[in-house]
C-alpha cells in the first residue's frame, strides 16, 4: 500500500481539500568566526582532514571549552535581527548521545534557556505580499565531526565497510534557528518554506554572520511537516525531512512530503513520526533508519561553562549597528535611484548591488556607480573567473575614478586605464594615474606647444586649414593626440589648432 | 648516589626525607644541598618501598620518571646557583596524581580504558609546577577516575597505608597521600570532588586541602564530576601545603569556571597561624558530624582538638547545619549524573583501549565492549546510577532534587559563616579501614566523605590537618577546618594554629615502614 501511495502523490491543491497543512523548519547556520566555538582553531572549511584541531575540539581528557566571544556576538545580531528578545541570563547545557564523529559524545548546546527567543521574520513572497514567520527561538550549539562512510551503496553508515572520521568541522559555532508552527499557508506551504529560507539567508548574508552555503552545508534547513484535516486544529503526526540542501529542494521537499502524508492519511494509513531523507535527484523522501530506542539525550546544564549575562548597553550597541533588511534595502535604493524593476532585478542578480550601494556611499552618483559595477567590472570578473565581490578593487576606489572622469581629469577610456591598474595590484587610483602616467594634459601651454609643434612637422597641412580647410585639422589633432598619448582632450585640441591657424 | 657525595652534601639521604617541603626549600636555596640529591634520594625511596603493587609495597606510584627527575633536578640546580629569582620550592620533588595530564609520562586516571594513551599537552597545574622549578617525579595511584575512598577502584591494584600496609590510604587520592606519608615525596597534587584530597590526608597522618572551587585551574584534570572537582595541595604541614598552594592557584582563562580574583594569602596565613594565637576566632563545631557511626577514637581526638583551639584563644561555639544531611545522597546523583557524561568520550574511537574492532563488528558493539573491559565496577556503577538520574522520567525527581539539596547545603554554609569564622569536623568519621573491608559494600564507602562532601557541594575551601591518632586503634585522624569560599586563608590560619600547639606528639611522620623492609 504504501509503496503505491509514494508513487502517486497529491498535488498540493489536491492535499489542500483535505487538510491544512503545518510546518516548522529549523535551520543551522554555521557561523563564519575566524575560530571555533570553544578553542583557538581556524573555523575553515576544505582544509585537510584533522588538521584544524587541537585537544579541545577532540574532547581529549582533561581539556575544557572556552567560549568564543564572537560567536556570542553573532547569535545576538542574528535574534536582533529576527526581532527575537534576548535573554538576560542563558547557559548551555549538554545534550548527551553517542556518536562516533561527535568526539565527548556529548554535544555543547542550549536547552531551556536559548540566548535569543520570541520573534519573526516577514517573508516576502512571490506576488510582492509578505507572510509574518513566528521564530520560537535561535540557539547556540557546537557543530559536529564528519563521518565518510566507505562502500556500500548508499554513503550511509548502513552497510559501509568502514567509516573515515574528519573532525575539521567539530566544535564549529552553529545557530540553529527554529520556526513556531506555520499554519494557514495551504496551497502556498511550500512557497512559504522555500521564501522563509531564502529571506533568512539574506538577512544572515546582510549581517555578514555566515557564508550561508547551503551546497557547502554552511546553512541546512530541516523541514518538519504534518497535515490536520480541514476545520480542525489538533497537529497531525509531523516528519522530519533532512539532507534538504538548496532553496529549491525546501520547496520541493514541503511538497513531497503534503503529498506523501495526504496519500497515506487518505488511504486509511497513519503517519510514522521519523526522520526522512530527501533525494535530490528524484525529488522523493525515505525514512531514515529507524531508531530502535527512544532517544533520551539527557540534557543537563554544562557545568564546565558560567551563565551568560550580555549586558543591555552591549545588546543595544549591536542592535544600533544592525544593517538594513536586504529587501528594505531594494526597495529604497529602486527609489531613489529610479531603477526600473529590469535594473533592480539586474543588479540583485549580479550580487553588485551592496557594491553599487557602498560606491554611491562613497560620493559616485548612482547612476556611474552601477554603470561600471554591471558593465566593465562585471566583464573583468566573468573574464577572471571570479565574483563581482571578489575582484580587487573596492566601492571606495570606483568612486574615485569616477570623481576623476566627473573633474575632467580622465577620459573614460583612461579611466578603465586606471581601473586595470587598480585590479593589477598597482595601488590606488591615484597612484596609477601617477604610476601611468594618465591624466588628461590639461595644461594649456604645454597643449599649445604641441600643437605647434604638429603644425611645424606638417606645414603643408597647415596651410590647407590656414585657407579655410578645416577637415585637414584632424590630421594635427591626430598627431597631438599621438605625441601626448592619448592624455589630451581631443576637442580641446582640435579647437587650438583651428586657433594657431586663424 | 655515592657515600662520598652524600657526606659532601651534609645531610643523608634518609634525613632529607624527613624534611619537610619548608625545609628542604631553605637547604636548597642556601645551596647547602642539591635538588639532584634531594630528587634522587626520593627516587631511592621509592625504589625501596612503593614495590610494584603485588601486594608487599606502599604502591603510591603508577609510574616514576627518574630521568625525568633527575634532568628537571638538575634544571633546578642551575637555576638556584644562577642566583637568579626562583620560586621558593624550586627543586623540590612533587607527586602528580595519575588523572592530571602530563606530556612526558602517561596519564591512566588509574584505568585500563586509557591504555597506551599520552597526553599532547600538560594540564595548568602541571605547567606551573615546572614553571616553579619543582620536580615531578611520577604520577600515584588512584580510585579510578577518581571515584573510590580507598584506592582499591584502581584497575593497577590498591595503595597502601604507610602506617599499616594492610589498611587503606583512603582515597581517591590514596597514592599521592600514601607518597608523602611514606616520605616517597615531600608534596603532591591532589583532586578532591568528595574528599579525595582530605579523607586520604586525614588516615595518612598529612595535611591535604581542597581550595575553594575555581581558584585552581581545572585544564588538564580528567573530569570526573566537573561542577565540584578540585585540585589542590598534599603535604606532611600546613605551611608546605600553602607553599604549593601559591604554586598552582591563580586564574587560567582555559578554564572557564577558574575565578579571575587575588589567590588568597594562605602563605602568610600558615605563618600567622604558626604563631599560635587565635584570640577572637569564631570556630563553629558542626553538631551534625558526630554521634553514630565515629569511632570513639576518632571523636575523642577532634574533641581533644577543639579544646586546643579553644586554650589557643578561639570562640568555640556549636552550629546546626540540618540540610547536611542531605549532603551524601545528593552528591551521589549530582557527581554520578556528571560523570555519565564526562566518562562517554572513553569509546575506544580515538585514544585509549579498543576491544572487539576485528573487522566484523558496528561502531556500537566496539564502543559497547570497549567500555565493558575498560571500565571497573564502581565506574559502571557510577555511569548507570548518573545516566538514570538525568533520564527524561528521572530528572526531577533525582538529578533536580540533588541540585536543591546542593541550594539548601549553600545556605547552610552561609548562615553558619555569618556567625563563625571557620567550621570544623573530624575529616572522616573512622581511621584507615582495612583493605577489603568495605569494598563490597558501596554504601559503607561512601560514608567515609560523610564530612567532606558538603564543602565540594558548596564550593569553599577545607583542610585536613593531623589530630593525633585513635586511641582505639593508634591510627591518624584528620581535624577538617572549612572556610567559606576565596578564604582559604581562614582555614590555613587556624589548621597552622593547631598543628603548632599539637607538636610532634603523635609519632613519627614518616613511618618507618618495618613489615615492607623485613620483608626484603
Amino acid at each position: 500500500m504504501t509503496a503505491v501511495v509514494e508513487s502517486a502523490p497529491y498535488t498540493v491543491e489536491e492535499v489542500c481539500e483535505h487538510f491544512d497543512p503545518v510546518m516548522g523548519l529549523e535551520v543551522h547556520v554555521e557561523l563564519n568566526t575566524a575560530t571555533k566555538m570553544f578553542c583557538g582553531c581556524a573555523n575553515a572549511f576544505g582544509a585537510e582532514p584533522n588538521t584544524n584541531v587541537c585537544p579541545v575540539c577532540l574532547g581529549l581528557p582533561g581539556s575544557l571549552p572556552r567560549l568564543n566571544g564572537a560567536a556570542v556576538e553573532s547569535a545576538i545580531r542574528i535574534g536582533l535581527a529576527l526581532n527575537c528578545r534576548v535573554r538576560e541570563r542563558s547557559g548551555f547545557a549538554r545534550k548527551n548521545y553517542f556518536y562516533p564523529d561527535m568526539p565527548k559524545n556529548f554535544q555543547i548546546s542550549q536547552y531551556e534557556d536559548p540566548i535569543v527567543f520570541d520573534g519573526y521574520l516577514d517573508v516576502p513572497l512571490d506576488d510582492g505580499t509578505t507572510w509574518r514567520v513566528e521564530i520560537e527561538r535561535a540557539h547556540m550549539e557546537e557543530d559536529t565531526g564528519k563521518s565518510l562512510h566507505v562502500g556500500g551503496a548508499t554513503g550511509r553508515i548502513h552497510g559501509a565497510d568502514y567509516s573515515l572520521l574528519d573532525y575539521n568541522r567539530s566544535g564549529v559555532p552553529l545557530i540553529e534557528i527554529v520556526t513556531r508552527p506555520i499554519i494557514g499557508a495551504g496551497v502556498r506551504a511550500p512557497e512559504v518554506a522555500r521564501a522563509y529560507v531564502t529571506a533568512l539567508r539574506d538577512v544572515l548574508r546582510g549581517l555578514g554572520v555566515s557564508d550561508v552555503r547551503m551546497d557547502q552545508g554552511s546553512m541546512r534547513c530541516d523541514a518538519n511537516v504534518s497535515l490536520m484535516p480541514k476545520g480542525t486544529s489538533t497537529f497531525g503526526t509531523r516528519t522530519e525531512t533532512k539532507n534538504v540542501n538548496s532553496l529549491r529542494s525546501v520547496e520541493r521537499a514541503v511538497r513531497y512530503e503534503m503529498g506523501r502524508h495526504a496519500g497515506v492519511l487518505l488511504s486509511g494509513g497513519a503517519i510514522r513520526q521519523e526522520t526522512r531523507h530527501f533525494d535530490e535527484q528524484s525529488g522523493t523522501t525515505s525514512p531514515g533508519r529507524p531508531k530502535e530506542t527512544f532517544a533520551d539525550y539527557r540534557f543537563f546544564p554544562e557545568p564546565d561553562l558560567p551563565p551568560l549575562e550580555p549586558s543591555a548597553d552591549w545588546v543595544e550597541s549591536l542592535r544600533a549597528g544592525l544593517p538594513e533588511r536586504p529587501w528594505e534595502r531594494r526597495a529604497r535604493v529602486q527609489t531613489e535611484w529610479g531603477l526600473s524593476d529590469e535594473e533592480l532585478r539586474d543588479l540583485v542578480n549580479a550580487d553588485a548591488l551592496d557594491l553599487v550601494a557602498d560606491t554611491v556611499d562613497a560620493g559616485a552618483p548612482p547612476e556611474a556607480a552601477r554603470s561600471w559595477w554591471v558593465s566593465y567590472l562585471a566583464q573583468q570578473a566573468n573574464t577572471a573567473g571570479v565574483a563581482l565581490t571578489e575582484l580587487a578593487i573596492t566601492p571606495a576606489q570606483v568612486a574615485r575614478v569616477v570623481a576623476m572622469v566627473a573633474e575632467g581629469t580622465l577620459t573614460n577610456k583612461l579611466a578603465r586605464q586606471v581601473v586595470d591598474g587598480v585590479l593589477a595590484g598597482e595601488g590606488e587610483p591615484d597612484e596609477v594615474v601617477a604610476g601611468r602616467g594618465l591624466a588628461v594634459v590639461s595644461d594649456e601651454s604645454a597643449l599649445t606647444a604641441a600643437v605647434d609643434e604638429a603644425l611645424a612637422a606638417q606645414p603643408a597641412v597647415a596651410e590647407k586649414i590656414k585657407a579655410g580647410k578645416t577637415k585637414a585639422a584632424g590630421a594635427i589633432v591626430g598627431a597631438v593626440m599621438k605625441a601626448t598619448r592619448g592624455q589630451a582632450d581631443a576637442a580641446r585640441v582640435q579647437e587650438l589648432v583651428l586657433e594657431r591657424c586663424r | 648516589m655515592s657515600d662520598t657525595q652524600r657526606s659532601g652534601a651534609g645531610a643523608s639521604g634518609e634525613e632529607l626525607l624527613s624534611l619537610d617541603a619548608t625545609e628542604l626549600a631553605r637547604r636548597l636555596h642556601a645551596r647547602e644541598v642539591s635538588s639532584v640529591e634531594v630528587t634522587r634520594a626520593h627516587l631511592e625511596r621509592i625504589e625501596a618501598v612503593d614495590g610494584d603493587g603485588g601486594g608487599d609495597g606502599v604502591h603510591a606510584f603508577l609510574h616514576v620518571d627518574a630521568d625525568g627527575a633527575l634532568a628537571a633536578a638538575e634544571v633546578a640546580d642551575r637555576a638556584i646557583a644562577d642566583g637568579g629569582p626562583v620560586s621558593p620550592l624550586a627543586g623540590v620533588p612533587i607527586a602528580v596524581k595519575d588523572n592530571m595530564t602530563t606530556t612526558d609520562m602517561p596519564t591512566t586516571c588509574g584505568s585500563r580504558i586509557l591504555d597506551g594513551w599520552r597526553p599532547p599537552y600538560d594540564a595548568t597545574v602541571v605547567g606551573r609546577l615546572r614553571a616553579a622549578g619543582l620536580v615531578p617525579l611520577g604520577k600515584t595511584n588512584l580510585d579510578e577516575f577518581a571515584m573510590g575512598s580507598s584506592t582499591e577502584n584502581s584497575a593497577f591494584g590498591p595503595s597502601r597505608n604507610p602506617w599499616d600496609l594492610t589498611r587503606i590510604p583512603g582515597g581517591s587520592g590514596g597514592g599521592s597521600s600514601a607518597a608523602v606519608a611514606a616520605g616517597e615525596a615531600p608534596l603532591a597534587l591532589g583532586s578532591d570532588t568528595g574528599g579525595s584530597i582530605r579523607q586520604p590526608g586525614a588516615v595518612t597522618g598529612t595535611v591535604g586541602v581542597k581550595p575553594t572551587y575555581g581558584t585552581v585551574s581545572r585544564f588538564g584534570l580528567v573530569a570526573f564530576s566537573s561542577s565540584l572537582d578540585q585540585i589542590g595541595p598534599c603535604g606532611r604541614s600546613v605551611l608546605d601545603a600553602a607553599l604549593l598552594h601559591e604554586v598552582i592557584a591563580g586564574h587560567d582563562p582555559r578554564d572557564q569556571t577558574s575565578v579571575d580574583a587575588p589567590v588568597p594569602p594562605v602563605v602568610e596565613a600558615a605563618l600567622a597561624g604558626a604563631r599560635g594565637d587565635l584570640a577572637g576566632v569564631r570556630v563553629g563545631v558542626v553538631s551534625e558530624f558526630a554521634g553514630e557511626g565515629y569511632q570513639p577514637g576518632v571523636s575523642a581526638a577532634f574533641t581533644d582538638a577543639v579544646r586546643v583551639l579553644g586554650e589557643l584563644g578561639a570562640d568555640v561555639v556549636e552550629v546546626s547545619c540540618p540540610s547536611f544531611s542531605y549532603a551524601l545522597p545528593a552528591y551521589y546523583l549530582i557527581a554520578p549524573s556528571e560523570a555519565s557524561s564526562n566518562l562517554a568520550r572513553f569509546d575506544a574511537m580515538r585514544y585509549g583501549l579498543r576491544v572487539g574492532d576485528d573487522g566484523s563488528r558496528s561502531t556500537d558493539d566496539v564502543m559497547s565492549l570497549t567500555r565493558e573491559a575498560g571500565f571497573g565496577a564502581e565506574v559502571k556503577r557510577r555511569i548507570m546510577i548518573g545516566t538514570h538520574a538525568l533520564s527524561a522520567g528521572s530528572y526531577d525527581a533525582l538529578y533536580g532534587k540533588a541540585q536543591k539539596a546542593r541550594t539548601l547545603i549553600v545556605r547552610d554554609f552561609t548562615a553558619a559563616f555569618e556567625t563563625c569564622d571557620v567550621l570544623v569536623s573530624p575529616t572522616t568519621p573512622t581511621t584507615a579501614f582495612r583493605i577489603g573491608e568495605r569494598i563490597d559494600d558501596p554504601l559503607a564507602m561512601y560514608l567515609a566523605d560523610l564530612c567532606t562532601i558538603p564543602s565540594n557541594l558548596a564550593g569553599n575551601a577545607a583542610i585536613s590537618v593531623p589530630c593525633g591518632t585513635s586511641a582505639d586503634d593508634g591510627l591518624p585522624v584528620g581535624l577538617q577546618v572549612m572556610a567559606p569560599a576565596l578564604a582559604d586563608d581562614r582555614a590555613y590560619r587556624v589548621a597552622a594554629a593547631y598543628e603548632t600547639a599539637r607538636g610532634e606528639s603523635t609519632g613519627p611522620r614518616i613511618p618507618e615502614l618495618r613489615a615492607l623492609e623485613g620483608s626484603r
